[in-house]
C-alpha cells in the first residue's frame, strides 16, 4: 500500500503559542485514520493544514506527488496540484446555500476541471447515487437533513475524484443509525483506493470503523497505531482521558 | 378558464396597487392643501408687528434687482431693494428682507411667508388672476441674445426652429418659447438661474437665449460672448405681488408708487441702477395716464384641464425612468467594481477607493452635478442628460459599494474555504460563490436606493433636464396650484417604484423559501 498522504514534522504556532508540535503522520492508501483528542487538541488545524488553508511554520506535507511547505499560504493558482487530490468535508458541509444539490457537486468539475457539463452532471448523479441522496438531486442545501447535506458534501468533494478525503467531525450531527451508514460509505471510499484522515472525539465510531486511531492532546500526536490496540490498551493518559470523557 | 381566473387576479392585484397609490396620494393632497392653502385667518400682523413691512426677494437674482451688499453682505441692495423701502416708508413701516427663491415668491407671499414680492416679478394673467399684483413700475423688453457669428442667422425666434434656446424657467420667456416649441420646433431650455444660460451660450450648448433685456446687458457686462439683437421679441413688466386678500395693501402700494413716479424719486433709483432710458419715460407718462401700455404677448388660456398637461407629464415620467435606470446600471456595476476592490484590492488601491466613496458620499450630489456639468465645461462638455446619468450614477455607486462590500464581507468564511478546497480560483470564487450570495443580501437594500435615486433624480433640474418633478412645477407655475399637479406627480412616482419594490419583495421571497 502506497502513501497518499505523509506529515513530517508539522508545527502551527500562533504568536508565541504553539498549536501543533512535531507531528508525524501516514496515511496509506485505502486506510480510514481516525485522528481523535477532546475539544481544541488541535484536530481541525491538522486537517485545515492539509487542505491547504492555514499556514504552517514548519515541517512538510506532502499528498501524491505535491508538497506543501512552511510560510505564507499559497495563491490558489498555484496550488491546483494539491485541489485535485484533497477532498475536504466541513464539519458543517458548508454547502453552497444559492446552489441545488447537483449544482453543488457539478460546479468545481465544470469550472475548476473545464470538464462538460453534460459529464459532469452525469458523474454527480452517479455519486449522489452511491450515497443514497440521489432524490435530493433539485433540492437547496437549506431543504436538506443533516445526514442528506452532510452526503452532499462527500459527494461534492468526491466529484474531483480525490486521492485523500479529509472530514472534520462528520458524527457530530448524526444519530446512532446514520453513523453506522456513514461507517460502511467510508469503509467504500477506502476500498476504491482512497485514503480517509477523519477528525472526531467519537470512541465508538472510531473503534467501529477506523483502520488506525492516532491521538491529539494539546497539539502533540501523544500515540497512534491499530484502532483496537489504541483504543483498546491505551498507553497515554491523554487516551485514557479522551476513552473516560463523558460525550466519548 | 385557469388563464382568465390569472387575469381576474392580476386585474385585482393591478386595482389594489392602484388604489393604494392613490389613497396615499390623497393623503399627501391633503397635507398639501392644508399647508398650501391661502391662510387668510391668520393675521399677517401676528407674524410681523404693525411697524414692519416684511417684503421677500431672491437675492442669487442679483444686481439691479435685489442683491446682497458687497461691502455690507448683510444688507441688500438693488432696484426692487430702493422700491420696498419706498412702499414700507409710503406705509410708515420697516422694510424687512426675507430671501425666497424666485420660482416661489408667488406661492410664498400667498402663504403668508412675507407681505410683498419685489424681485422683477413679471406681470402675466395667470398671477393676475391668482394674486393681487401692483401697477407695473418697470417696463422691460424680452430681447434675444446670440453669439456674435450668429447674428445675421439668428435674428428672432422664427429663425431658430429646431434650435436649443434658453431662458429661466417660470418666466414670460419660458410661455413664449414653449409656445414656439408648439409652431417651429424650437427647444426650450430651462434654467433655474439666469447665469448659466449665458454662459452655455458662450460655451455652444444652446443657440440663443431669451430673457429680459435688463438681465442680458447684465450678463453682456459679466459674461460677454454673446450680442443682444436689438428687436425686441416682446414688452412685460415688473410688479409687486401680494396675497390675493391683501388687495388694500396692493392699493397702498400703488398710490405711493404712483406719487414716486410723479416726483421723479423712481426714475432716480432707476438712473442709479442704469436701467433708465426713453422707453421707461414713455411707460411712467402712460400708467400716470392711468393706462398702462397693453400687453403685446398674448399667452392663451394659462389655466386648464390637466390633460393639456398629462402627455408632458408623462413624457417626463419616462426620462425620470430612463434616467434613473441609466444611472442605477452605472451605480451598480461602478460600485461592485469599487466593492471589489475594497475587499479584495492591495492597501492602497483600499484607500483610493475608501477615499472616492467618502466624498461622493459627504458632498451634496447637487454640488456633484454642477462641477460635472458647469465646472468641467471647460474641460469637457457634456450634454445634460449624460452629465445627469454619470453625476447620479458616480454619487449612487459609492452607496451601492457600502452594500456590496458589506454583503460580500457577510459571506461565511466556510463558503469561501470549501471554495478553496474544490480547486476554484479567488476570481471563480468570485463570481460563482460570493457574489451571487453577496446579491441576495444586497437586493433590499438595492432597491431601496433605486427608490430614493428616482426622487433624487428630481435635482439634475439644476443641469437643465426637465424631468417629472420639474415638469409638475411647470404645470404647477402655470395653472397657480400645486394641488392636481402634485398628486398627478406622486402618482407617477409611486407607480413607477411601487412595482419595483413588488419585484424586489417577490424575488426575496423565492430566494429565501425555494
Amino acid at each position: 500500500m502506497s502513501a497518499v498522504l505523509e506529515v513530517r514534522d508539522l508545527a502551527v504556532s500562533r504568536g508565541e503559542q504553539h498549536v501543533l508540535k512535531g507531528l508525524d503522520l501516514t496515511v496509506a492508501s485505502g486506510e480510514i485514520w481516525a485522528l481523535m483528542g477532546v475539544s481544541g487538541a488541535g484536530k481541525t488545524t491538522v486537517l485545515r493544514s492539509i487542505a491547504a488553508l492555514q499556514p504552517f511554520s514548519a515541517g512538510f506535507i506532502t499528498v501524491g506527488n505535491v508538497t506543501l511547505k512552511p510560510g505564507a499560504l499559497l495563491p490558489e493558482s498555484r496550488l491546483r496540484a494539491l485541489r485535485g487530490k484533497v477532498g475536504m468535508v466541513f464539519q458543517a458541509h458548508a454547502l453552497f446555500e444559492h446552489l441545488s444539490v447537483l449544482d453543488n457537486v457539478t460546479l468545481s468539475p465544470i469550472h475548476a476541471l473545464g470538464v462538460t457539463r453534460e459529464r459532469a452532471e452525469t458523474v454527480a448523479r452517479g455519486l449522489l447515487e452511491s450515497l443514497g441522496v440521489l432524490a435530493r438531486v433539485d433540492a437547496l442545501p437549506r431543504q436538506l437533513s443533516g445526514g442528506e447535506a452532510q452526503r452532499v458534501a462527500i459527494a461534492r468533494a468526491l466529484a474531483l475524484d480525490p486521492l485523500l478525503l479529509l472530514m472534520d467531525e462528520p458524527t457530530s450531527a448524526l444519530d446512532p443509525a446514520r453513523r453506522g451508514a456513514l461507517g460502511d460509505t467510508l469503509r467504500a471510499l477506502a476500498r476504491s483506493g482512497r485514503g480517509l484522515l477523519i477528525s472526531t472525539h467519537d470512541v465508538e465510531f472510531a473503534e467501529a470503523h477506523a483502520d488506525r486511531v492516532a491521538v491529539l492532546s494539546h497539539g502533540v500526536l501523544v500515540e497512534h497505531g491499530a484502532a483496537r490496540d489504541v483504543l483498546q490498551r491505551p498507553q497515554h493518559a491523554a487516551t485514557r482521558e479522551l476513552l473516560a470523557s463523558p460525550d466519548a | 378558464m385557469a388563464r382568465r381566473a390569472r387575469v381576474v387576479a392580476s386585474t385585482r392585484r393591478a386595482v389594489a396597487i392602484t388604489l393604494r397609490a392613490l389613497a396615499l396620494a390623497f393623503l399627501w393632497l391633503l397635507t398639501a392643501c392644508t399647508v398650501g392653502a391661502p391662510d387668510v385667518s391668520s393675521a399677517r400682523s401676528s407674524s410681523a408687528p404693525v411697524s414692519v413691512l416684511r417684503w421677500g426677494g431672491d437675492a442669487e437674482g442679483g444686481a439691479p434687482f435685489v442683491e446682497a451688499d458687497p461691502a455690507h453682505p448683510d444688507s441688500m441692495r438693488g432696484f426692487d431693494v430702493s422700491i420696498a423701502r419706498m412702499i414700507a416708508s409710503g406705509l410708515g413701516r420697516e422694510p424687512e428682507f426675507v430671501q425666497v427663491a424666485y420660482a416661489n415668491i408667488d406661492a410664498s407671499v400667498e402663504r403668508g411667508d412675507f407681505d410683498v414680492g419685489l424681485s422683477g416679478v413679471e406681470d402675466r394673467p395667470e398671477l393676475r388672476e391668482r394674486h393681487a399684483l401692483s401697477l407695473p413700475y418697470f417696463e422691460f423688453r424680452e430681447v434675444l441674445a446670440v453669439r456674435p457669428e450668429d447674428s445675421t442667422r439668428y435674428r428672432s425666434l422664427i429663425d431658430l426652429a429646431g434650435k436649443r434656446v434658453a431662458t429661466l424657467g417660470a418666466t414670460l420667456a419660458y410661455q413664449m418659447l414653449l409656445k414656439e416649441e408648439g409652431r417651429s420646433g424650437l427647444i426650450p431650455v430651462s434654467y433655474d438661474d439666469d447665469v448659466h444660460p449665458y454662459t452655455d451660450l458662450a460655451a455652444g450648448r444652446v443657440e440663443a437665449v431669451l430673457l429680459d433685456h435688463v438681465i442680458a446687458e447684465r450678463s453682456l457686462v459679466r459674461t460677454g460672448g454673446f450680442v443682444i439683437q436689438p428687436q425686441s421679441a416682446a414688452m412685460g413688466h415688473y410688479v409687486a405681488i401680494f396675497a390675493r386678500a391683501d388687495s388694500a395693501l396692493r392699493d397702498s402700494a400703488n398710490l405711493i408708487l404712483r406719487d414716486r413716479m410723479r416726483d421723479g424719486s423712481l426714475e432716480q433709483v432707476f438712473r442709479q441702477w442704469k436701467v433708465w432710458d426713453d422707453g421707461q419715460a414713455q411707460h411712467f407718462g402712460r400708467v400716470l395716464a392711468a393706462a398702462p401700455a397693453p400687453m403685446q404677448l398674448a399667452i392663451s388660456g394659462a389655466g386648464g384641464g390637466f390633460a393639456r398637461y398629462l402627455p408632458a407629464l408623462l413624457r417626463a415620467a419616462a426620462i425620470t425612468l430612463l434616467l434613473s435606470t441609466l444611472a442605477m446600471a452605472l451605480a451598480v456595476s461602478l460600485g461592485a467594481a469599487l466593492a471589489a476592490g475594497r475587499v479584495y484590492g492591495p492597501a492602497p488601491v483600499r484607500g483610493m477607493l475608501s477615499v472616492y466613496v467618502e466624498v461622493m458620499r459627504g458632498t451634496p450630489v447637487l454640488l456633484q452635478l454642477f462641477v460635472l456639468y458647469y465646472g468641467l465645461s471647460g474641460v469637457v462638455r457634456l450634454p445634460a442628460f449624460l452629465a445627469a446619468v454619470i453625476g447620479l450614477g458616480l454619487n449612487y455607486a459609492a452607496y451601492e459599494s457600502e452594500i456590496y462590500r458589506s454583503a460580500l464581507l457577510a459571506i461565511p468564511r466556510a463558503q469561501l474555504e470549501a471554495a478553496r478546497t474544490l480547486g476554484l480560483s479567488e476570481f471563480q470564487i468570485l463570481r460563482l460563490v460570493r457574489g451571487p450570495q453577496a446579491l441576495r443580501l444586497a437586493l433590499a437594500p438595492m432597491t431601496n436606493d433605486f427608490v430614493a435615486l428616482l426622487k433624487d433624480s428630481s435635482l439634475v433640474s439644476v443641469i437643465t433636464v426637465v424631468e417629472l418633478t420639474k415638469q409638475t412645477a411647470i404645470y404647477a407655475t402655470n395653472i397657480g396650484s400645486w394641488a392636481v399637479p402634485g398628486m398627478l406627480c406622486a402618482a407617477l412616482y409611486l407607480m413607477m417604484s411601487l412595482p419595483l419594490s413588488r419585484v424586489a419583495r417577490r424575488l426575496e421571497a423565492r430566494w429565501s423559501h425555494a
